[in-house]
């Protein structure tokens, strides 16, 4: 069994939306991450995969539930006692160019995190680290004092990069890092993390709508709708044999590159996502759900063991 | 009546720009055939959005056409007075754009934004026009349809918003319309079920130009595909021969990125280098300084669009009928 290296219980976050409304983001998440490992987290927009990212690492506060790293609730320190923490747990932005500053340049914005932490004693040894972090991430060193409008897409996700591995963590949530890239410097980017993962031992938990994407990186995948779990497991039986319908459901809409395998309408979902202020009563899914019974209206379907993954569902799929 | 409903032949669009002059869409040639849907596939920045705004006399200063004829179902629309293309668009030209949020008046029912539009073009009363509206609501699956018309856009999700969107685009019955990007913005499952839409609007009769980076959305609802580097077409065939007998190294370089995400293989295929910047193109074929096939003829001399077996098949490479080893 490998070492859990963060776990969350229970996990439940709303935010207030006008008189006595809530959005209901994450709701009774229990779900653990493994050292070394790379975690998907898939869902449609609005499911809270965002939401649980920023409560796991500590950017949110939960309004019930326990993050437990190395045994300690993350979410009861003192801030004092989190700052030890806070520094293991980094993340790398959707949007390359919003996630960066534009009046600084290459080197302040790596230069921050080791500043912070005090990691280097002089001048000359910070500028030596970021220049090193810099060739980590395929950035050539002569841009050191360029800024960020003077980089594409695809060198400026690596330069986040760079700055999430500045404070030297040991989880990086990578909340959809690739999804404003074209399909080739996507791919550079996915090589990369690989890269940074076998050489450094980090540990990923990469939140993505894209499917494919998911597929390619990830050792276990978590589907979430609505902000509840539906279905966790190793990538390969939840993406050959998915027991959760809305898991079909996702699988089935996947754009394959492909004209001689072209959808049919039957197999699709119907119908939207439904509001995350009014949710439906029971399973979540239901009203999507051609499968949805009598109980699944009324009674909310806890993660159960099914054979080596966990499934939310009353009546789960054959695998 | 003629078989495509646009033509367009060697279109040159270009921004002139303190820094020079930054050719956008440079000598594109395409056509799209009566209820068909065609693609044009392309990376970010390769032309493919200026190309739809070429035709849709959208270019904004300091862009603009340079040269280039384009025909809306055999009648020249360049050089059009702006008066002229006004009554065209949304009456037989329509486009839908990425975000469904943005091109919405956010201050009117969306409703009367459809009806406007048929106002406008069709002179309709105001009971027709409701009347129509709601029906067109129903073709694009709005259900609720009546309700709906009431609602503001900000009251409506994605999916509902770019479908109205699809029905503003539709209401006047264009021969042609533009879509670009139309579910970049949209869910996985919404994406299929808007997907899903547009082939039936074309087995309707309608005629649609798709722009999309993503290959997944043109294999699945595409009769015919572009491909667009660096503001030129490099290849043109329909979507089954193009996936399976790629033959220009770009092509087949983006395909292979896409497909080894599928393979399994622990590695990912890129393409080495970057775009190039479209204000100091290379000499000779926009891509050599990328392609491993690249030949001191390459370097020199840009291509012209070359036949390859296949009927309709046309690649922009001096390599497009060497066979491969």
């Amino acid at each position: 069994m490998r070492e859990v290296l963060l776990e969350a219980r229970n996990l439940t976050k709303e935010f207030p939306a006008g008189r006595k409304k809530k959005v209901h983001a994450v709701t009774n998440v229990t779900i653990q991450i493994l050292r070394g490992e790379t975690l998907g987290l898939v869902g449609e927009s609005g499911c809270g995969k965002s939401t649980l990212g920023r409560l796991l690492i500590g950017l949110l506060k939960p309004d019930s539930g326990q993050v437990l790293a190395g045994g300690e609730d993350v979410t009861r320190m003192s801030d004092r006692q989190f700052g030890k923490y806070r520094r293991q747990l980094q993340l790398i932005f959707q949007d390359p160019y919003s996630s960066l500053d534009p009046r600084m340049n290459v080197r302040e914005i790596i230069a921050e995190p080791l500043r912070t932490w005090n990691v280097c004693r002089t001048k000359e040894e910070l500028t030596d680290k970021v220049l090193e972090l810099m060739e980590a991430v395929g950035v050539p060193g002569e841009y050191l004092y360029r800024y960020p409008h003077q980089f594409s897409g695809g060198q400026r996700q690596r330069i986040g990069i760079a700055r999430a591995l500045a404070a030297d963590p040991e989880l990086i949530v990578c909340d959809e890092p690739v999804s404003a890239l074209d399909v080739p410097v996507q791919n550079q980017i996915l090589n990369l993390l690989s890269e940074l993962q076998e050489s450094r031992g980090l540990t990923y938990l990469f939140i993505s709508h894209d499917l494919s994407v998911v597929r390619h990186i990830s050792d276990r995948v978590c589907v979430m709708f609505l902000g509840m779990i539906c279905e966790v497991g190793e990538k390969e039986e939840v993406y050959q044999s998915p027991m959760h319908p809305y898991t079909r459901f996702l699988l089935n809409a996947i754009l394959l590159p492909d004209p001689h395998h072209r959808h049919e309408e039957e197999h699709l979902l119907t119908g939207e996502i439904p509001s995350a202020v009014n949710v439906p009563s029971g399973c979540r899914f239901h009203t999507r759900c051609p499968y949805a019974a009598k109980r699944c209206l009324s009674e909310v379907p806890q993660l159960k063991d099914a054979g080596g993954r966990l499934v939310a569902c009353h009546y789960p799929l054959k695998p | 009546m003629a078989d495509n409903t646009l033509e367009i032949r060697n279109l040159n669009t270009s921004f002139f720009t303190q820094h020079g002059e930054v050719r956008a869409v440079n000598d594109v040639s395409l056509d799209v055939r009566r209820a068909q849907i065609t693609g044009i596939v392309g990376e970010s920045g390769c032309g493919k959005s200026m190309t739809a705004r070429s035709v849709m006399g959208l270019v904004r200063y300091p862009g603009r056409i340079v040269s280039g004829r384009i025909r809306l179902d055999g009648k020249e629309i360049t050089g059009l007075s702006k008066k002229e293309m006004c009554s065209l668009r949304g009456n037989e030209l329509s486009m839908i754009f990425q975000e469904p949020m943005s091109s919405l008046n956010p201050v009117m029912k969306v409703g009367k934004q459809v009806e406007e539009t048929l106002r406008i073009h069709q002179h309709v009363t105001k009971e027709e026009a409701a009347r129509r509206t709601e029906e067109i609501f129903r073709e694009v699956g709005i259900s609720d349809a009546r309700s709906r018309m009431a609602c503001y856009p900000h009251q409506l999700s994605g999916g509902l918003r770019q479908r109205v969107m699809i029905a503003m685009a539709m209401i006047c019955k264009p021969k042609l319309l533009i879509a670009d990007e139309p579910t970049t913005a949209l869910d996985v499952t919404v994406e299929a079920q808007i997907l899903s839409l547009m082939k039936r609007l074309c087995e309707g009769g309608t005629s649609i130009l798709l722009i999309s980076h993503n290959l997944g959305v043109i294999a699945q609802v595409c009769d015919y595909v572009y491909v667009m580097y660096a503001g030129r077409i490099v290849e043109q065939a329909d979507t089954c021969t193009l996936f399976d007998h790629p033959v220009h190294p770009y092509t087949r370089a983006l395909l292979g990125a896409a497909s080894s995400l599928r393979s399994g293989a622990a590695r990912l295929e890129t393409i080495p280098g970057g775009v190039p910047n479209l204000l100091h193109l290379p000499s000779g074929c926009s891509f050599s300084p990328r392609c491993e096939k690249c030949a001191r003829q390459c370097q020199n001399e840009v291509p012209q669009m070359l036949p390859v077996s296949g009927e309709g098949h046309l690649a922009r490479c001096y390599f497009a009928n060497v066979p491969e080893e």
